[in-house]
């Protein structure tokens, strides 16, 4: 039960007691004295626990010490210069949509030294035919076996009208169908997800190309207008390629890497 | 004009009278004369000779003539033809003196000069045209000879990124600030700094501007602002600095010395300042704006950069004489009107004012849906051009402040604009390593100048209109020639 805070009352009424305050100064002269006698007292886990308090008030103390003491020392600024400079009409921009952009000059030197048709993988597991199709057997006894069921990942175009399906002899599942792609920038280190626009290449064979089978080592076309890469010439770059690096069928994602 | 003539585009016209009143009026709306009767087939070359008569010029002025603010390119008759006007109406007429010299627009990259060994962030031609500076993020400020097109000096002293550079009016100083707040005083002859650098800047500077050559010959006096939101005069004689101008709460992002003497600052805390330049009172603060101001522009700025010099390249022998033909020139530009402001934000807006007259919006320009980075008066002060994140670069009367059209064609946020000296040709710089050279006639692109290999941050044109210079961040200035 709370009794009231009858100290303060008789403090508002009659104000402290005379000795009050050289009875609180006398307490906190002591206090020191009292805690290193505790402090040589205290053993084992008492005395453990002890020494761990008192060591991080006194980094906290020191800490705090240090904090004023830097208003009156000269702290040497960060007048180094740095790259990558920016006239000051951008000094107080974003700095996240430039991150974006890429440098034209780095993609330059980058063309130079490698060849044309350097990919990042340049080698890939061929894929078997039995692994990539799945023999679908249809007619009323289920006698008949050219209906083939493609297992892969593939990429279906938004124009892709169906063939009657007595005469479709490629089933590509919705289920395996992608139209984005997460792509790496290799040079800013950033991943897009991007839409894609269309196979360009399987390293498997040209059929697979052209049913839009991606697996790994394919190379895809992406659209890129959104990371605002311009020509030379100052038109916008839309659309660029990208080689697959995971198994798309096994993770249910497709990721790539940008060919610059 | 015979009645025969008068006859032959009347019947195209297809109307039995011939002849239609008119009221000529300048851009201010001032009449010039008595309303008079036209033939119909009065075309833009005849209402030239009778302005030109009436306003007896010793040597012909070409005119541009607006009616309802559109430019009338063919025969009265024809036009009215066009509108469905009666002829009964009296036909207001607005004629605007055009430039006596006409500038190629320029076409071809006529040189790549490398140098820099950072990314160039500002480029400027001297006021007489001769000599052209770039400050650069590799801390120097180079000078370039425009002759052989060869860097001539190469001006070390700077701690950090050479943000800004201006040159004084009279062409005798080049002034730069850097983003250590550093400002260094160059002597272009030699390319050496004339002393020690000006510290007092907390923060790097944002803009430099100089006193108007007709206000004091030679220039001793400059303007700094700085992003710790001062904005400071100093005096390259006396090589200190006079008056701090403190009163913004966040950066200044632009300064710009008036052709009356006063110095206007805008500021990211939404304001624009008004200051007088002996004590350094605020002497008004326009308010209107939503949020940061980015840039500011005057209607003489064009006039106050090349001082006395024109295009037809007169050397002074006296600052006297400078002074004196700056002074001729400056009234000759602002006429009877007060000098008018713009200021453009990043709350897509920009705002006409006039600061000697009212602390009041004199227009309120929208229509940008980005923010804006750079506006500009043509040289004429006819026309105002911006330049804005939407990748859009926009005309408006520099008078009213009425939209008249918008360039597009960049692909990216557009940097910076800058006008030939006859006000017909718009030329800007972009993000996605462009320039454009617009045609403000026609309202549309005349040049597409590609090249750079990355974007563009700096665009100036020559004061006598030969050469274009451009610099980015593929750290090599282009210059352009037509």
């Amino acid at each position: 039960m709370p009794q009231g805070d009858y100290i303060d009352l008789h403090r508002k009424r009659h104000g402290y007691r005379p000795d009050h305050f050289e009875k609180k100064r006398k307490k906190e002269a002591r206090e020191v004295h009292k805690r290193s006698a505790i402090a040589q007292k205290a053993i084992g886990l008492k005395g453990k626990m002890f020494a761990k308090k008192r060591y991080a008030e006194k980094a906290l103390m020191k800490k705090t010490l240090a904090m004023h003491d830097e208003s009156t020392s000269r702290r040497k600024v960060d007048d180094k210069v740095h790259d990558g400079a920016l006239p000051a009409y951008l000094l107080d921009r974003d700095e996240t949509t430039r991150a974006k952009v890429l440098s034209n000059t780095i993609k330059q030197k980058r063309k130079e030294k490698a060849g044309k048709w350097d990919v990042p993988l340049p080698k890939v597991r061929p894929v078997a035919e039995e692994e990539m199709f799945r023999v679908i057997r249809s007619g009323k006894r289920k006698s008949k076996q050219w209906k083939r069921m493609v297992s892969k990942v593939t990429f279906v175009g938004p124009a892709f009208t169906r063939k009657p399906p007595k005469y479709e002899r490629f089933i590509r599942p919705m289920a395996l169908r992608f139209t984005k792609a997460h792509v790496t920038h290799p040079e800013l280190k950033c991943t897009f997800n991007l839409e894609i626009i269309g196979v360009k290449k399987n390293p498997n064979g040209t059929m697979y190309t052209s049913l839009g089978v991606v697996t790994r080592g394919t190379i895809i076309e992406v659209n890129v207008s959104e990371l605002g890469l311009v020509t030379p010439a100052g038109k916008v770059v839309w659309g660029k390629y990208a080689q697959v690096t995971n198994n798309p069928e096994n993770d249910g994602c497709i990721n790539a890497v940008l060919l610059v | 004009m015979d009645v025969e003539g008068a006859e032959a585009a009347g019947s195209t016209a297809a109307s039995e009278s011939s002849v239609v009143i008119c009221q000529l009026a300048d851009p201010e709306g001032e009449r010039l004369g008595p309303q008079i009767a036209l033939p119909l087939n009065v075309g833009p070359l005849q209402l030239q000779e009778i302005v030109n008569a009436r306003l007896n010029n010793e040597e012909k002025v070409p005119y541009a003539f607006y009616i309802s603010d559109e430019e009338l390119v063919e025969q009265l008759g024809i036009y009215l033809q066009k509108k469905k006007l009666s002829v009964e109406r009296t036909l207001q007429i607005v004629y605007q003196p055009q430039a006596l010299f006409r500038i190629r627009p320029v076409n071809r990259c006529s040189a790549t000069i490398a140098g820099h060994t950072e990314a160039v962030l500002s480029v400027v031609f001297s006021p007489d045209g001769r000599s052209l500076a770039s400050g650069s993020g590799d801390t120097t400020v180079r000078l370039w000879d425009l002759n052989t097109q060869t860097p001539l000096f190469t001006c070390t002293g700077h701690k950090n990124w050479v943000l800004c550079i201006a040159w004084s009016p009279d062409g005798k100083h080049l002034v730069s600030g850097s983003k250590a707040g550093e400002i260094i005083i160059w002597d272009p002859q030699t390319g050496k700094p004339s002393g020690n650098p000006f510290t007092g800047h907390k923060k790097w500077i944002t803009g430099l501007s100089w006193e108007p050559v007709h206000l004091q010959a030679p220039c001793r006096r400059f303007v700094s602002s700085s992003k710790d939101g001062d904005a400071r005069i100093w005096d390259v004689t006396l090589r200190k600095c006079l008056i701090i101008l403190t009163g913004h709460t966040l950066a200044v992002t632009c300064v710009r010395w008036g052709g009356d003497g006063m110095i206007y600052t805008s500021s990211q805390d939404c304001t624009i300042k008004v200051w007088e330049t002996s004590q350094g009172k605020l002497i008004r603060e326009l308010k209107g704006h939503g949020h940061w101001v980015n840039s500011l522009a005057l209607s003489t700025e064009y006039t106050l950069r090349t001082g006395a010099f024109d295009h037809t390249c007169k050397q002074y022998s006296s600052p006297e004489e400078m002074k004196e033909a700056a002074l001729a020139r400056y009234q000759k530009m602002k006429g009877n009107a007060p000098e008018r402001l713009v200021s453009g934000s990043d709350d897509f807006t920009m705002i006409l004012w006039e600061p000697a007259n009212s602390k009041h919006p004199k227009a309120r320009l929208t229509g940008h849906q980005q923010l804006v980075n750079h506006v500009y008066f043509s040289p004429d002060g006819q026309w105002l051009a911006s330049a804005s994140f939407d990748k859009s670069v926009k005309l408006w009367n520099g008078i009213t402040g009425k939209f008249i059209t918008s360039f597009r064609g960049h692909v990216g946020p557009v940097y910076q604009i800058s006008w030939s000296a006859d006000s017909r040709l718009l030329l800007s710089g972009s993000k996605d390593s462009t320039l454009k050279v617009w045609d403000v006639r026609t309202r549309k692109l005349k040049e597409d100048l590609p090249g750079h290999a990355d974007e563009v941050f700096a665009v100036d044109w020559s004061p006598d209109g030969e050469k274009v210079a451009s610099g980015g961040k593929d750290r090599v200035l282009k210059l352009w020639m037509g």
